[in-house]
Parts: structure tokens; sequence; C-alpha cells
């Protein structure tokens, strides 16, 4: 007997008994079911919500190893088990070690496991109470939360956070494909918001770092560690303190799964290829960002802004530097491009993500209570989608009927 | 620049619906379809755009404490502020008056789609609490106060535009029986105030020079009315 005849039987012996969604949702999502229609005209294609889900987490997962490598790297970096060894490459012999990953692994599957036992618990509730089938929405969200918050958070937290987002940001809409905002983007605001010194500071992106703060703080002589991300020291009006190419590559502290913009490049192109994310989104938030990022450096350059501004740090970065640090990358490929969220209509599309990557460097520099933009900038397009739609839709009525009345007359 | 930033900052960070919550009845309850829900946020803008100013001048010359001045020093320590409520609401109530004319008399169809909201803008606690904020906030100048109106009332205008098309996006999906209607409005305006609340604490730092500035003037402004009033007291005794 293999698991899927198993799992066939298990669906059958609950049918049309309550918990029957939780065994079907299992089964087709990892099978195809056994019942095949044979005969009649029907329309074949491959990609039904669970296959298209699938592909966004198999981009995603090389992030995530990825965030497992660095979140070790960055623990040892910390704790002087390790080196930073600078413009090695990619494959930077410190970086790729077992040990980094081991560290790494055991702090990063129980993020997972939280997010998606929390995240299915309640979508498996929801189905049942409202007596229809599991779906597959929270497949997505429950794999880009664990990659966009900090290592160090407390799993209770993660929870809770998870709860709102699903409940809330969701499931009173009438779950998946009827949200309004991004339901990952809303755990982490949510967690944002309600936990400040959890999210942000110089402390949760390395492992252990808060509990060395408090041996410190309880008498113990010990070194404070800190992990500042990059975005964090630029607002402070200090440098970088890495190689762009590091930053590229993903060396450096920050949410698990955002730091490799190399990876998500490669996933980007991947969703376009793969037809599943918007080019025209990804395009023009990149756009967006580096526009805005020119304006920066325009004024700089013009000294209109002088060193003394607290803006300064931020503004004075070479504008496409804006592109390889924080969130801005992971942001633009996984999450401004959620269908659901986003415009639905072409032109919409190239408005929004223009918005998002203007909105998203002008909150980062301007915003001192906010060192990332992204997640915010996003949410905030999310909420201004379906008028960019309406007004779309609206022009293009206009111009028919214009068309329309030259053909009559 | 001092008017740009106080216009932006009136549209995006002290957004009268998502960071104060103000005009919530009319923000509800026409936020159904998104051509009505235009209509009543240009009429908010343009009440919005008169009142202010308006009472900035009541304000000024008639409610503040010294205010009358103007008239002779016998009347230079009358304090009316107590006023304030009726003459606002006065003032207001009179604009929508003359809104709904204009209105009826432009655009018939727009008068019918707003229907008893337009005369319920008297006493939308955005348009009121424009003028208060006005008042309590000091702006300085009638300009000011203009932008301050105009600001707010685009803030606004944005604010039911967006809620609109959110809803005409929603208007088919599976909500739950009992939170379908304004249930379900509500917890949409909590979720696009995080989203608003991007802009929060923006503009309020600034470069270092400029608020410093401020203070001073202020402190000018507050050392000098205090000198007038010790002179008025010393006069009438």
């Amino acid at each position: 007997m293999s698991l899927k005849s198993n799992l066939h039987n298990l669906k059958e012996k609950y049918k049309g008994t309550k918990m029957a969604p939780a065994f079907n949702a299992i089964h087709t999502f990892l099978y195809l079911p056994n019942e095949i229609t044979h005969n009649g005209t029907h329309i074949k294609a491959a990609d039904d919500l669970k296959r298209t889900m699938n592909t966004v987490i198999m981009a995603m997962v090389p992030c995530l190893i990825f965030g497992m490598f660095n979140a070790g790297y960055q623990h040892n970096i910390a704790f002087g088990n390790t080196t930073l060894e600078s413009m090695s490459g990619f494959l930077n012999a410190n970086f790729w070690t077992l040990d980094n990953f081991g560290v790494g692994f055991w702090k990063v599957i129980p993020l997972v496991i939280v997010s998606y036992g929390v995240g299915l618990a309640i979508e498996i509730l929801f189905a049942i109470i409202k007596k229809h089938e599991v779906e597959e929405g929270y497949l997505v969200t429950g794999m880009l939360v664990p990659l966009i918050v900090p290592i160090d958070i407390p799993l209770w937290m993660l929870a809770v956070a998870v709860a709102f987002g699903v409940v809330i940001g969701k499931e009173v809409f009438g779950g998946t494909g009827m949200n309004i905002l991004n339901p990952a983007l809303t755990i982490r605001a949510f967690l944002f918001f309600a936990y400040p010194t959890w999210m942000s500071g110089d402390k949760v992106w390395v492992k252990g770092a808060v509990e060395q703060d408090q041996l410190i703080a309880a008498g113990q002589n010990l070194d404070a560690i800190s992990g500042e991300t990059v975005l964090g020291s630029l607002a402070q009006g200090k440098a970088a303190g890495y190689e762009v190419m590091d930053m590229f590559f993903g060396f450096i502290p920050g949410s698990v799964g955002e730091t490799s913009t190399l990876l998500i490049l490669l996933a980007g192109l991947f969703l376009i290829f793969a037809k599943i994310g918007s080019w025209r989104i990804m395009l023009s938030s990149v756009l967006g960002a580096l526009v805005m990022g020119l304006i920066f450096n325009f004024v700089v350059d013009s000294g209109w802004i002088t060193e003394s501004s607290k803006f300064y740090g931020l503004m004075s970065t070479t504008f496409w530097h804006h592109l390889v640090i924080g969130g801005f990358a992971f942001g633009t490929v996984f999450m401004a491009t959620d269908p659901v969220t986003a415009s639905q209509t072409n032109k919409g599309k190239w408005i929004y993500g223009f918005l998002i990557g203007f909105l998203s460097i002008l909150i980062r520099v301007f915003n001192p209570a906010y060192p990332e933009g992204v997640m915010l900038a996003i949410l905030l397009m999310n909420v201004f989608a379906p008028t960019i739609d309406h007004y779309v839709v609206q022009g293009n009525v206009k111009q028919r009927m214009k068309r329309l009345k030259a053909k009559t007359a | 620049m001092e008017h740009i930033e106080l216009f932006f900052k009136s549209i995006f960070i002290d957004n009268m619906v998502f960071s104060v919550f103000l005009g919530m009845c009319s923000y509800l309850a026409v936020s159904k379809k998104v051509s009505t829900a235009v209509g009543l946020g240009a009429a908010v803008i343009f009440v919005l755009a008169i009142t202010v100013p308006l009472n900035w001048l009541l304000d000024q010359y008639l409610l503040q404490p010294g205010a009358l001045a103007w008239l002779g020093t016998e009347y230079a320590d009358y304090d009316l502020s107590f006023l304030s409520f009726i003459m606002f609401i006065a003032t207001i109530a009179t604009m929508v008056q003359l809104v709904e004319i204009v209105v009826e008399k432009f655009s018939p169809s727009l008068y019918n789609s707003l229907g008893i909201f337009l005369p319920l803008i008297a006493v939308n606690c955005a348009i009121l609490g424009g003028s208060l904020f006005m008042q309590s906030r000091e702006i300085p100048t009638l300009g000011l106060a203009t932008v301050y109106g105009v600001g707010s009332g685009i803030g606004w205008f944005l604010a039911i535009l967006a809620i609109a098309a959110i809803r005409e996006k929603i208007r088919y999906s599976n909500v739950p029986p009992a939170l379908r209607g304004l249930g379900i409005t509500f917890i949409i305006t909590g979720l696009m105030a995080i989203g608003f609340m991007s802009f929060g604490g923006m503009l309020t730092g600034g470069d270092e020079e400029a608020p410093k500035k401020e203070e001073t003037a202020q402190v000018d402004s507050i050392d000098e009315k205090k000198e007038v009033l010790a002179n008025n007291i010393k006069v009438n005794k």
C-alpha cells in the first residue's frame, strides 16, 4: 500500500464528515486526485492553483537554504568562531560550511513549522466551519513568513501574528483570492507594530545576540554583539561596512531569506519564465526605486543636503545600491507580484509597481521610524490597487466609446 | 516650503480617516460606489477648503483670547473661545447649504445620488475636526490654514476613493454572513490604516535647523502675547 492509496482510503472513509476537507487538502497537495474524467471535451492545463503555488515555493527554497547558512554564518561571525572573508566570491569557503548550516537549520526550521502549523490549522478550521475545501493560498504565505522575520523572533509571537494575519487578513474576506492586503505582509506588519523591539534594532538579526545582551545586563563579562543591518547603519550615517558584492551575494545580517539578492534575482527570472510572476510589476518597481534613488543622489550632489542632515547617510547611498540592501529585492519579486492583491490590469501594473519602488525608497530615507520601507510601501499600494484598476478600466471604456462614436458617426 | 510640507502632512500623515478616524459616518455609508464616493469626496474638499480659512479668520479676530483688541483696548482681554463650537458649526452649516444649492443647480444626478449625505456634511466630524485642529494646532497664517483645509480634504477624498474601489472589488466575496456590510468595512478600514502607517512619523524631524526656528518663533509669540496680556491687565487695573 503506497502513501497515495492510504491517503485515498482515508479520504473515502471520511467523505461527507466534518474532517473531510483536511484529508482532501493533504491528498491533493501531494498527488493528482484518483478521480479523472475520461470522455467528453475538457480544457487541459497543467497549472491549477496548487501547481502555481508549488512553483512559487520552489522559487523560494534556495532563499530558505541560503537563509539557514547565513543565519549560522552571522552567528559564528558574531561569536568569533569564524571570520569574514570579503570579496571571495559566492562560493565562499567560510560560508558554505556544515556548521553554519546546522546552526541555522535548527533556528529556521521551527519558524517554518510554526508558520505552517498555525496557519494551516486555522485554514482547516475555517474550511470545516464554512464547509468548503481547504484553499491553497496559505502554502505560499506559510513559506514567505519565515523568510521575512528576524531569526531570533520568539515562536509564540510568530504564532500570534500568523493567527492574526490569516483570520483578519484573509479569512474574513472569504479566503484565498479575496483578501485586499498581502497576508504575509499583514503578518509582518502586525509583528512590526505590536512587537517593535523584536523586529528592528541591531540585536535581533543575529542568533543569540539578544540573550548575550541579557547576560551582560545580568552582570556577566561578555562582549556585546552588534548585528546591525546595512540599512540601519546607513540610516545612522555610518558606512555600510560591507562590500557591494557581499551585499549582492547576501552575506549580511537581515531577515532570514531577504539577504541574497543573487538568489532572489534567479527566483524572479524563474517566476517570469514560468509565467507566474508579473514582469511588469518587477520591472516597474525596480525602475521606481532607481528613479527615487537618482533623485536623492541628485539632491546630495547639488549640495541641498549637507552632512549635518540626518537623511544624508541614506540619501548619499549610490542609487543602485538600494536594490541590493534590505528587503527590496525580496519584496519586489515575491510580495509585490502577488496576483490577488496587485493591480489586475496591465497598465495598472506599471503604475502599481512604479509607485512601490518609488515609495519604498522614499520611506526608507525619510521615515526615521521605519528603517525598511518595502513592506509598508507594498501594503499601501495594495490599498490603492483597486482604485488604480478602476480608473484604468474606466479609461479603457471611455476610449472604446470614443472609437465607437468615431466609427458610427 | 512650509506650505508644501503642511500640505503633504495633512494628506498622508495626519490623514483625517486613518490617523484620527474622523468623518467615519459618511465614509462608511457613501463608499459603496466609486462615482458617489468621488462626488462626496469632492464636496468635502470644497467645504473644508472654504470653512477652515473662514474659521481661521473668525478665530483670529473674534474668538481667541485677546482677539477683539482691534475693536479697542477695552475689549482686549475678552476671551470668546467658548463660542468656537457654535461659531464654527454655524459657518460650516451655512457653507454646506451653499454647496447643496450649487450642486443641485449644476449636477442634479450627483445631487440625487448623494441624497441625505450632502446636508449631513454639516455634521461630518471631519469638517468640524478640520476647523478645531486648525485652532488647537495654532496654524499661524491664513495661507497655511487654506492649505491645511485643502490637504485634509484631499486626504479624506483619497481614503473614501480607495475604500469605495475596494468595496466594489469585494462585492462578490464570500464574506462570513455576520460580517457582511459594515463589519467587513470596518476591518478594511483598519487594514488600510496599517498601509497608511507607512507615513507615520515622517516629516516630524526634518533637518536639524528647521524645528529650532519654529520653536523660538513660538516662544517669541507666546512671550509677546503674555506681555500684551500683562499690559492689558495693568491698564485695566
